[in-house]
């Protein structure tokens, strides 16, 4: 099971700013191991943001993400005490969901 | 293009469901646009993603720095002031792939995201809008590399 997410989800008038750092590898598919093949990609496809268990953001990914990605996205209609879940899939299929709470 | 769309939601809950029967691990993806990812340059990704020609917009944004120290992790943003947008794209464009990201807006959040992104080289990067009445609106920015990103 992979690291969990640091989410943190700031609360300005109605809406919350979220950011996100994941734990991921994030190979790119480009770079070759040390015996000269490819090493193969391995990084988070689908990324789903929850707002009270209500879906508001949904992302494909591709490898060129950084490694441990950042995501910031803003919901609207957020209040303090919200629950903001995370959610990603890698494309070897693991996933991760880490919940946090708007202030 | 809305029935694409619809097919792709029910063959990822299809492939969420196999996926967690545990059975065809390697199908659990059928939602994820392999095609878009793999395309080379701006024009192709549109295609795959079955949006049309790009108009330049002053009401997209692109933000990120204007050279990046290390191309391993640049930190790029894109948003739109205009209402509607159904998707937001992040593409660098000298990239092995020039897609980096596809975020799907809905109506709960707004259109402005934050990431970063690896970079093999110094490249145009671009913010593209897809508007929900089929508009495709982008913004460009360079961006200098001065350590690439995405060899070893």
């Amino acid at each position: 099971m992979a690291d969990p997410m640091r989410i943190r989800a700031q609360v300005a008038g109605d809406k919350a700013t979220v950011r996100v750092l994941m734990a991921h590898e994030m190979e790119s598919g480009q770079r070759k191991d040390a015996a000269g093949k490819l090493v193969p990609a391995w990084h988070i496809a689908e990324v789903t943001a929850t707002h009270n268990g209500k879906p508001v953001l949904t992302a494909e990914w591709g490898p060129a993400v950084s490694k441990n990605p950042f995501l910031q996205f803003v919901v609207k209609g957020a209040k303090a005490g919200d629950k903001i879940a995370v959610t990603w899939k890698d494309n070897k299929g693991d996933t991760r969901t880490d919940e946090a709470t708007a202030s | 293009m809305q029935t694409r769309r619809k097919t792709l939601k029910q063959s990822a809950v299809v492939a969420g469901l196999l996926a967690a029967s545990g059975m065809f691990p390697q199908y659990a993806f059928a939602a994820f646009n392999k095609a878009a990812f793999d395309a080379k340059t701006l024009p192709e990704v549109l295609k795959a993603l079955g949006a049309g020609a790009p108009v330049e917009s002053k009401d997209v944004t692109i933000g990120g720095p204007d050279i990046a120290e290390n191309g391993a992790v640049v930190p790029l943003t894109a948003s739109t002031s205009l209402p509607g947008a159904k998707q937001m794209l992040i593409l660098v464009e000298k990239n092995p792939s020039a897609l980096i990201a596809v975020f799907n807006v809905t109506d709960s959040v707004e259109a402005n995201f934050a990431t970063r992104a690896k970079m093999g080289q110094s490249s145009d990067v671009y913010a593209v809008a897809i508007m929900a009445d089929g508009k495709v609106l982008f913004a460009k920015k360079e961006v200098k590399v001065t350590l690439g990103g995405c060899g070893g």
